[in-house]
């Protein structure tokens, strides 16, 4: 027997991050200070990893003079094109798989095979097939956005309560209306989960196609500044790059916060 | 206002591969009339209510409905669930609403919402997603969505179930008023006998699974005058818990025993 005097301790609390977006911010604008400081010291070699203010200047040199936009809109249309002819066939084919045993079986074995061939292996091929220009890079960028909005488009579906869906049919609802008022709507959080991971995926297979064999685009900047050692332009593009990631990240955000409102 | 139809089975019997959970139930729900169904758990109350529903073809015995329905009759047969089945990307009045577009002009749609809104105390709270309601609400809403295809027949599963005691009670008072305002065949799975008794008018015994028809009672009192103190109410109650105790005992154990 022992005694419980005193207040009860607090145990509770934590596991529940929030996003802080201005100590995201923060601490880009600290890692950036420091690497400036870097450069200006001397302990950061500028040959290898120029300042952020001589990128900088480099980014403008290039937008003023029409070079980036010349290399941004070629990658660009092909990053669009590829990456919402891939999401489209991609949906459809995963919510074909995701309602119908004839369909899942066969789309399954498709996914099971392929999925896992890196797919910039498969870009000198495509070359053959589709020839040097923007063919080849837009089927790589699609054919690589296409498999995982399968699976997330499958995976949506699946999760869809099904409850939800015998409520349809219990009221006489038409599978047309099942499908557009209660799947998709209910798949939507999994396929916009999807889309944050296949537009990473479309711009890293941009940069590599454009590597192998483009003249415009962002890539084919990057590849040909890297042969000139010219690293100010090198970590320009990088830098575009890198931007344009945060772009495409900041609308699917908005997206999800207009289609998913309802959380 | 539509009318009930009679609701007929005649020996539906249904399996779940080897599992056999209901055993030739022959039954009729009388045109208006509110038939509950009690059991034990695990006795396949609600397999027969989906089988009613057609949502479940039976393994044998057939379902068959007699009688005439009123025009404005969307779905005849028309449930109400246990956990609501709201759809959260909609709000109230667009829940209702989803269920009538398929064959109702738009303006049609947006007059029978406010109509079944207004019956049911929603008027309110068209605009209110599904999460901000209470579970209370939430039914309510379940109420409504069906009284809006104006059904010959309600098929109602444990639809309090999922609620507390006071909601329950409260919302029991006012499904008496809506069913006998609705003036359909109603059919009532519950394993909660005063629910039972307050709304029966025809109430089926289960035996534990495979569900048979054990017993069936009837109560010949008006819906409306049934108070909850009733003595005869009462003693029917214990007579059914006298015939379901030892069934729900056994089916209790059978669960635990179970292999997982």
């Amino acid at each position: 027997m022992r005694r419980l005097d005193g207040s009860v301790p607090f145990r509770g609390g934590g596991f529940h991050p929030r996003e802080r977006w201005i100590a995201g911010a923060a601490t880009l604008c600290v890692l950036i200070a420091f690497w400036q400081f870097g450069t200006w010291a001397g302990f950061l070699p500028t040959l290898f990893l120029p300042s952020p203010v001589a990128i900088a200047v480099t980014l403008w040199r290039l937008t003023v003079t029409g070079v980036l936009w010349q290399h941004l809109s070629a990658s660009l249309a092909r990053l669009l094109i590829g990456w919402f002819a891939g999401t489209f066939f991609g949906m459809a084919t995963g919510i074909a798989a995701g309602l119908w045993s004839v369909t899942r079986s066969p789309v399954m074995a498709v996914v099971s095979a392929l999925f896992p061939i890196p797919k910039i292996a498969l870009v000198p091929l495509f070359i053959i097939w589709f020839g040097i220009g923007e063919g080849s890079k837009i089927a790589t960028i699609g054919l690589g956005v296409f498999f995982p909005t399968v699976i997330a488009t499958m995976g949506g579906v699946d999760n869809v309560p099904r409850g939800l869906i015998r409520m349809g049919q219990s009221f006489g609802l038409p599978t047309t209306t099942i499908i557009r008022s209660i799947i998709l709507p209910g798949a939507a959080p999994a396929i916009l989960n999807g889309f944050r991971v296949t537009a990473s995926i479309a711009i890293v297979l941009l940069v590599a196609a454009e590597m192998i064999g483009a003249e415009q685009g962002i890539g084919a900047f990057v590849l040909s500044a890297g042969n000139l050692y010219d690293t100010d332009a090198l970590l320009a593009g990088i830098v575009v790059l890198s931007v344009l990631g945060l772009v495409v990240a900041g609308l699917i955000g908005a997206l999800e916060r207009v289609l998913l409102r309802w959380r | 206002m539509s009318h009930g139809v009679r609701l007929i089975l005649d020996e539906v019997s249904h399996a779940w591969k080897t599992l056999r959970v209901l055993d030739g139930i022959t039954l009729t729900a009388e045109p208006g009339e509110v038939m509950v169904v009690i059991g034990p758990s695990g006795c396949g109350k609600s397999t027969l209510l989906n089988i009613m529903g057609g949502l479940l073809a039976p393994t044998s015995g057939s379902v068959r409905t007699e009688g005439a329905i009123a025009d404005d009759c969307l779905n005849p047969l028309t449930y109400v669930f246990q956990d609501f089945s709201l759809v959260p990307w909609r709000n109230v009045r667009d829940n209702v609403g989803l269920v009538l577009r398929h064959k109702l002009t738009r303006d049609a749609v947006a007059e029978r919402v406010r109509e079944v809104l207004a019956l049911t105390g929603l008027s309110d709270f068209g605009d209110a997603w599904p999460k901000e309601l209470s579970g209370g609400m939430r039914q309510r809403v379940g109420i409504a969505r069906a009284l809006a295809v104006r059904p010959a027949c309600l098929l109602m599963d444990e639809p309090l179930s999922a609620l507390d005691a006071q909601t329950r009670d409260l919302l029991l008072d006012e499904f008496v008023t809506l069913i006998g305002r609705a003036a359909t065949t109603t059919v009532y799975i519950t394993h909660n006998l005063p629910e039972a008794v307050r709304l029966g008018q025809q109430i089926v015994v289960l035996s534990r699974r495979p569900g048979r028809v054990r017993e069936i009672f009837r109560v010949n009192r008006p819906l409306t005058g049934r108070s909850a103190d009733d003595p005869d109410l009462k003693n029917l109650e214990h007579t059914l818990w006298r015939i379901i105790r030892d069934d729900a005992a056994v089916a209790e154990r059978e669960r635990i025993d179970a292999p997982a």
